[in-house]
């Protein structure tokens, strides 16, 4: 539409990763790699399945909408499944990686710990996917126009964005959660995250009805978040201290020399 | 150090393997590319205009004329004007300006669009709808004086005659075309696109019982940046600044090439002053306009005059071989003669300046063919120049071809009559001639004081309006065929100037003159070609075989256009004259092509021209039977002497320059209002610093909030 939607649109998807990246990533070097890194395994994840879809396509009839429907919904299980396939392939990735850098440095502590490999692969695997729902139509939301000259809904920019939004923070708890799991061999778990990272994406096919995708997705982040709190070491209790700002003494009072 | 070799081998072999197998992936990679869809979501906001004819922005000496857009294009919210009184809405209270104005034809006025332009701060833009059939009450945008300051009445020859004092030539012009306007204008052909940009303005932005429109509104967006700007000085000198490696002109002069032909072969090597030739001129014109760009239909205001010289040159051939008369006949054909005479006044400079065979004392007279369209009547007027004619030597050659003129009209159903009062010449290529000295000349029309074209210079100025109309069921070759009433007049009025022609030359032979008559199969065979369809059988026969790929499935475009691009009809006429004035002969294509009768022939090409022409096929084959016309025709340059001395704020010559541009398009959208746009932008920043303070809350509190669970053995957070 113009600069303002443009704005307002990066923004509004891409502002929690901002901000997650600059205060928790961007002084660390090691986490920065590792957040690429992530990025990346999603992007190969995503040009395999659109390898598949696109031959599949070309194959195809391509006239018959109910077949191309339906090729769409394939393509669109078939990448979930591809993504996380790579999301375990990195977590084993990472695990050789720890124990090689362990031999390597002369220090006797990991430099960075699993828990927090989980959050940087899962926001890696975030930013990649909000850059790819995403950019394209922010490009077009610069322009003077709106959508809607043949009847689709004007909230089209905005429920994008939202979307991408509780996409990126969705793949963050699923990387805390699913790396938990795998530690603690919990498949049951991993098998949670996978269905909803299913439910999540087939919910897009409700679209152009935004609020009952959007609202449902939000509902099953929430979820997701307490669940990767919880995974993360989090508990209520932490948390009533914290909010009550009992904290000061806690930390004086297990104050250990490092 | 034996090993080494071997290793390096090995290891070279192996990245061979490697290489040839990423360049097999690379290229499956690179075949997938093939058939990737367009962008899908732009597909979803625009819909862009696929008919788009812009106006375009003229410069000459002191003004800019036509129509310049932003260089990202104007967006206005569209707004179908209902009448005059509706500009209320778009000038003063509509509340989303600016808008886009759409108008249809009959509301295209100079009251509106003067009201348009003076209140452009809330106009984006206008889009004017074509309509199929031509108004009847007659539209004209150029002026009421064509011409006006370019021709022979100035103050210094008879200030009782300069501008239009005495004859309002065209009073039916609203001089909407030399207007300057800031705002893209459009024009649109009546079909599907347009209903369909008229029923997103239904849907969306139409108001009823003054309510305002609620947003999502219908908007479009024109594209129609023009480089230059203010005048032909200003932007001649800009195209000559070389600040990069690749120096862009912003404006080109216009121009492009006069046809010539003449009844005794001139040599083109001999210039200046030719000893004992006398030349009789017979003009036409061949270039026309309109308010939008490349729109020149042109039909009686060029058409009509050079179809009927062809006609009568062709009559005149046998003639004119046989038996030659005492003086030559040059047949001129003058382009760009709309914007202040470019080429009347290139050729008079080259006379003047011994850049032609010829010289303006050579010249014995000029008999002009001006717009002789006929609507049912069957008398023409010959104008004459009062000025001149006060010379008693200058009057009686005058008086002599207007007699010959009235003696040629004697045995058909035709009348030639002078106008009953001392009026000047209209508009016409004449003019630049008598600026030159007083020469004794003619200018034939079909009105007695004012034009009665009615579309003077406008797009409706077409075969219709020629009362060209065909049987309907027809077949284009049939069509071609047809003999229209307009083509039986035109036969006549060829006829005529033959005749006129061939006693003004000097020729003396009743018998001859008798024999001259024009075959009216061929002038409607010609108004086809250039007012309905170029590419038809009998123009194929005639062309060379790489210009015949051009004849196009569309009426000819008669506006003059840049000096570098060739305009359609001077080629068409140049190639129509060779094969009707000229012979056929018997050389070779090699020989024929480089302009010569035999291999060590040098002196045939300043004389005569050759042309390979495709010939037709006989009837019982397919392959084109070719040939070679030897003629005298030659093109010369019709480009303004204000641009070969650089005197860019010339007086005296035309200064007419069209600027360049960069992209002409269109699209159509909705747009959203400025308070949506808004409040996006302002729950983004929020969003933004919500979740800043709360990831630096989070981040700052980590150590106990995530701190059960914790490993044993400390690491680093």
């Amino acid at each position: 539409m113009t600069a303002a939607v443009f704005f307002g649109c990066t923004f509004i998807a891409f502002g929690p990763a901002i901000a997650l990246f600059l205060f928790t990533i961007a002084r660390e070097p090691l986490r920065v790699i590792f957040l690429i890194a992530g990025a990346f395994f999603w992007l190969v994840s995503l040009l395999f399945s659109s390898l598949v879809w696109f031959i599949s396509v070309q194959i195809s009839n391509k006239e018959s909408a109910a077949q191309q429907k339906g090729l769409l919904i394939f393509g669109v299980v078939l990448s979930v499944l591809l993504q996380e396939t790579f999301r375990f392939a990195y977590y084993k990735l990472l695990k050789k990686a720890n124990e090689g850098l362990l031999t390597l440095s002369q220090e006797e502590t990991m430099p960075i710990s699993i828990r927090q490999l989980a959050y940087v692969s899962g926001l890696g695997f975030g930013f990649m996917s909000g850059a790819f729902s995403v950019v394209n139509i922010l490009a077009d939301s610069a322009g003077p126009g709106t959508v809607g000259i043949h009847g689709d809904s004007q909230h089209y920019f905005l429920s994008s964005a939202f979307m991408t939004m509780a996409i990126i923070l969705l793949h963050m708890f699923w990387g805390v959660v699913f790396f938990d799991a795998c530690e603690k061999q919990r498949w049951w778990a991993v098998a949670a995250v996978v269905i909803s990272h299913l439910l999540v994406s087939c919910l897009t096919f409700q679209n152009p009805e935004y609020v009952a995708s959007l609202v449902p997705t939000y509902v099953i982040l929430f979820l997701m978040g307490v669940w990767a709190f919880y995974s993360a070491g989090g508990s209520l209790k932490n948390l009533k201290l914290c909010l009550t700002c009992k904290d000061k003494d806690l930390l004086l009072a297990n104050h250990r020399p490092r | 150090m034996s090993t080494l070799p071997v290793v390096f081998s090995a290891f070279q072999t192996r990245k061979m393997d490697l290489l040839s197998n990423k360049w097999i992936i690379n290229l499956i990679f690179c075949l997938f590319f093939i058939g990737v869809s367009c962008n899908s979501v732009e597909n979803k906001i625009y819909v862009h205009l696929n008919y788009t004819i812009p106006c375009v922005r003229l410069l000459n000496a002191t003004h800019q004329i036509g129509c310049q857009s932003s260089l990202s294009g104007d967006v206005g919210v569209l707004h179908v004007l209902e009448s005059e009184a509706n500009l209320d809405w778009v000038l003063k209270t509509g509340p989303n300006p600016p808008y886009m104005v759409i108008l249809d034809s009959t509301l295209f006025t100079r009251s509106i669009m003067m009201k348009l332009k003076t209140g452009s701060s809330r106009v984006a833009g206008v889009v004017v709808v074509a309509p199929s059939s031509n108004p009847a009450e007659g539209f004209s945008p150029h002026t009421t004086c064509p011409n006006e300051n370019s021709g022979v009445y100035s103050e210094s020859y008879d200030p009782a005659l300069a501008h239009c004092n005495v004859t309002v030539w065209n009073p039916l012009g609203n001089g909407l075309s030399y207007e300057e306007y800031d705002f893209p204008m459009f024009s649109l052909k009546d079909d599907n696109d347009t209903q369909a940009i008229k029923q997103c303005y239904y849907n969306h932005n139409h108001v009823v019982n003054g309510s305002s429109p609620q947003y999502p509104l219908c908007a479009m967006q024109l594209y129609s940046h023009m480089s230059a700007v203010t005048d032909t000085a200003t932007c001649m000198r800009r195209n000559g600044i070389n600040f990069s490696l690749n120096p862009e002109a912003v404006c080109d002069p216009l121009g492009d090439f006069n046809v010539l032909a003449s009844t005794r072969p001139l040599n083109y090597t001999d210039k200046g002053h030719k000893m004992g030739e006398s030349v009789v001129i017979a003009a036409a014109r061949l270039d026309s306009r309109s308010f939008f760009f490349d729109i020149a239909p042109g039909a009686e205001s060029a058409a009509s005059g050079f179809v009927t010289l062809l006609a009568a040159a062709h009559a005149l051939r046998n003639a004119t071989q046989e038996a030659q008369p005492n003086r030559t006949i040059l047949y001129a054909f003058f382009q760009g003669e709309t914007f202040d005479y470019i080429g009347s006044s290139r050729l008079v400079y080259d006379m003047e300046n011994k850049q032609f065979p010829l010289d303006l004392d050579n010249v014995h007279s000029v008999v002009e063919i001006g717009q002789v369209g006929l609507h049912g009547e069957s008398k023409l007027w010959v104008h004459t120049d009062p000025v001149s004619r006060r010379n008693s030597s200058v009057n009686e050659e005058v008086e002599k071809l207007i007699r010959n003129l009235n003696s040629s009209a004697l045995n058909l159903n035709f009348s030639l009559q002078e106008p009953s009062f001392s009026q000047p010449l209209p508009p016409s290529s004449f003019q630049r001639f008598l600026r030159a000295r007083p020469i004794p000349g003619v200018v034939i029309q079909n009105h007695n004081s004012a034009f009665t074209n009615k579309y003077y210079e406008s797009m409706y100025d077409n075969a219709e309006y020629l009362n060209m109309s065909y049987p309907p069921n027809l077949t284009p070759e049939e069509q071609l065929e047809y003999i229209t009433d307009a083509a039986k007049a035109l036969t006549e009025a060829a006829t005529i100037v033959a005749r006129a022609l061939y006693t003004q030359a000097g020729g003396s032979d009743p018998i001859q003159l008798q024999n001259i008559n024009v075959d009216s199969q061929m002038v409607t065979q010609m108004l086809y070609g250039f007012l309905v369809k170029s590419n038809n059988s009998w123009f194929q026969q005639m062309v060379p075989s790489d210009f015949a790929i051009h004849l196009r499935e569309r009426p000819t475009n008669f506006y003059v256009g840049v000096t570098q691009q060739h305009s359609e009809p001077t080629l068409l006429v140049q190639y129509l004259l060779a094969n009707l004035t000229g012979t056929t002969v018997n050389i070779t294509q090699d020989n024929c092509q480089n302009q010569r009768e035999g291999e060590d022939d040098k002196e045939s090409k300043h004389i005569y021209s050759y042309m390979w022409v495709q010939g037709a096929a006989p009837p019982n084959s397919t392959e084109r039977v070719a040939f070679c016309v030897r003629s005298t025709v030659r093109l010369s340059k019709a480009l303004s002497p204000a641009f070969d001395l650089e005197e860019y704020t010339s007086k005296d010559y035309s200064t007419w320059t069209e600027s360049r541009w960069k992209s002409i398009k269109g699209r159509i959208f909705l747009v959203a209002s400025h308070e949506l746009e808004m409040l996006t932008l302002g729950v983004g920043v929020a969003v933004l610093i919500a979740s800043l303070m709360l990831t630096y809350i989070i981040s700052s509190k980590a150590d106990i909030l995530f701190s059960s669970g914790r490993e044993p053995t400390a690491a680093t957070y």
